[in-house]
């Protein structure tokens, strides 16, 4: 369902080319949920940016539903959802309602498909009580469901979402996780997301990605990653110690792509 | 079809988006209308020292005044106004430049939401006021209509290019303060063009700032034939989106390949 080859990113810093994505070749089949963990710089963004579109890769290609996200942006964005933590895509002085309305203009829905879609995720995700009250007004978590909302409208079969948890309450955190969760065990959307958060990880993911200077640093299940680290009680020390001992060299050949020699620099 | 209704819903938000700061569109208001008194006495003075002044009579001198008034709020005068401007410094314009529609019809349907907004909540109090205390002048051709939302297209045209600008400006305060400068000074906001001397009357007159004021005035005074009038409006918001499409090429080039 996703699928990266060899993808790369360079960014010109002051007249200097920097590689913030390196080599990365990974693939996530149709029902998978994977989370893509990483130090802060690491790539992260970088990499759900040219998965979703929004940028495009200088080096390798990325396959997203079997388009290509640069070249059909377009017919990408009517299959996937997508949910950035720190942004937001509703109206900040409308009411919520309004703004799905919009999306389902926006992204041609049927207005028999909209309606019934709206009221499941009104029930699951508990948005009755603030559909009516203007976006400005609502909590970080209400907020959230909303924008989870928006991206899910168009039943998208791939979710991708940057950070979604950050800045959330442990109650609304709990509701976001246990959300994605049945929407990826009921109606078998695919789900990458980025987190910093380890419980995400631990709670959710059934594989996790690392990503570190760019690259691919480890592709397993949880109890692989701690495996990594022996002698570390909590998720939290293990992943503190890959981040810190990270060095270009990765840690263990990536599980999904036996061929992957560490990639040469060509930046 | 489907797409003329998604516009259309855009036009209704831009229209809701700012009904819901009626204290500020009040506030605005009131000031539009105080600055206008305190302009028409100013002209008033001006034109019965020097009758018939850049062709006006003393009615259609305070009568302009008046109208402009009344334009500085759906023309947007004093600049900015489009949502997405914040947005490029925040750097989520880069999800608007890929969401499956034109960043440019967007805007201006939203654009044009606002500017119906502002016609009732701002350009009527001091219009009401105007007539109630002067005696102005009433619309002299039913063209007016055309020509005042050909002078809101221009407005966001100027103002489509000065805000996508700020991709390519690390700041972009310099430039809208430069925007709203000309914009006040070459619209005929602050005096009427006819009044400017010689070349600098000429190159104003035929800027997109004219547009957006002068000339919708003019089409209400009646002082020049409709059609040249509205042909040149036509000509300038043409141009003006022309080029606002060639630039959202470029900003999505420079923000998808070359990065933010």
């Amino acid at each position: 369902m996703i699928e990266t080859m060899s993808l790369g990113r360079d960014f010109k810093v002051r007249g200097v080319v920097v590689a913030a994505v390196h080599d990365l070749t990974f693939r996530v089949e149709a029902g998978e949920f994977v989370g893509c963990l990483g130090p802060n710089g690491a790539g992260k963004s970088t990499t759900i940016k040219m998965l979703t579109g929004i940028l495009a890769p200088t080096r390798g290609r990325a396959l997203v539903a079997g388009l290509d996200p640069a070249r059909q942006r377009k017919a990408l964005a009517r299959r996937i959802g997508v949910v950035f933590g720190q942004r937001t895509t509703l109206w900040w002085d409308l009411p919520l309602r309004d703004s799905f309305e919009l999306v389902r203009l926006l992204y041609k829905v049927d207005r028999d498909r909209f309606r019934t879609r709206l009221a499941e995720l009104t029930e699951v995700l508990d948005l009755g009580p603030f559909l009516k009250t203007p976006v400005r007004q609502l909590s970080l978590g209400q907020r959230m469901r909303g924008d989870i909302t928006a991206a899910l409208l168009h039943d998208p079969e791939v979710l991708v979402l940057d950070e979604p948890t950050i800045g959330l309450d442990v109650v609304a955190k709990a509701e976001v996780r246990s959300f994605l969760a049945r929407l990826n065990a009921e109606r078998g959307t695919t789900v990458l997301l980025t987190t910093h958060d380890l419980g995400d990880v631990e709670r959710l993911c059934r594989r996790v990605l690392l990503i570190d200077h760019g690259r691919l640093a480890f592709d397993g299940s949880v109890a692989e990653l701690r495996a990594l680290v022996p002698g570390q009680e909590s998720i939290e020390d293990v992943v503190a110690h890959l981040y810190l001992s990270s060095t270009p060299a990765a840690p263990r050949t990536p599980r999904r792509t036996p061929d992957a020699d560490p990639p040469t620099v060509t930046a | 079809m489907a797409d003329f209704v998604l516009y259309l819903r855009l036009f209704q938000y831009g229209f809701r988006r700012h009904s819901t700061y009626l204290a500020a569109a009040l506030a605005g208001a009131f000031t539009n209308t105080v600055f206008g008194v305190l302009r028409a006495y100013v002209l008033i003075a001006l034109w019965q020292a020097r009758p018939g002044l850049a062709g006006y009579t003393l009615t259609e001198a305070v009568t302009f005044c008046f109208l402009t008034q009344g334009f500085i709020g759906p023309m947007q005068v004093f600049g900015r106004g489009l949502s997405f401007g914040d947005r490029i410094r925040s750097g989520d314009i880069a999800f608007d430049l890929v969401r499956p529609a034109p960043l440019l019809l967007w805007s201006l349907s939203e654009d044009l939401g606002r500017a119906a907004y502002l016609t009732i909540a701002r350009s009527l109090p001091p219009a009401i006021a105007g007539a109630v205390m002067f005696t102005l002048a009433g619309p002299a051709s039913p063209w007016f209509v055309l020509s005042f939302v050909l002078g809101i297209v221009v407005s966001f045209g100027w103002r489509y290019l000065v805000t996508l600008a700020a991709c390519w400006t690390t700041d972009d305060r310099g430039t809208h303060t430069l925007s709203a400068l000309l914009t006040m000074f070459f619209s005929g906001m602050v005096l009427p063009l006819g009044l400017f001397p010689g070349w600098l009357r000429t190159v104003a007159e035929s800027s997109p700032f004219a547009a957006m004021v002068q000339v919708p005035a003019d089409v209400w005074l009646g002082a020049e034939a409709a059609w040249s009038t509205l042909g040149f409006q036509l000509l300038w918001a043409l141009a003006l989106l022309g080029l606002g499409a060639l630039l959202t090429a470029a900003a999505r080039r420079k923000v998808v390949v070359q990065g933010g």
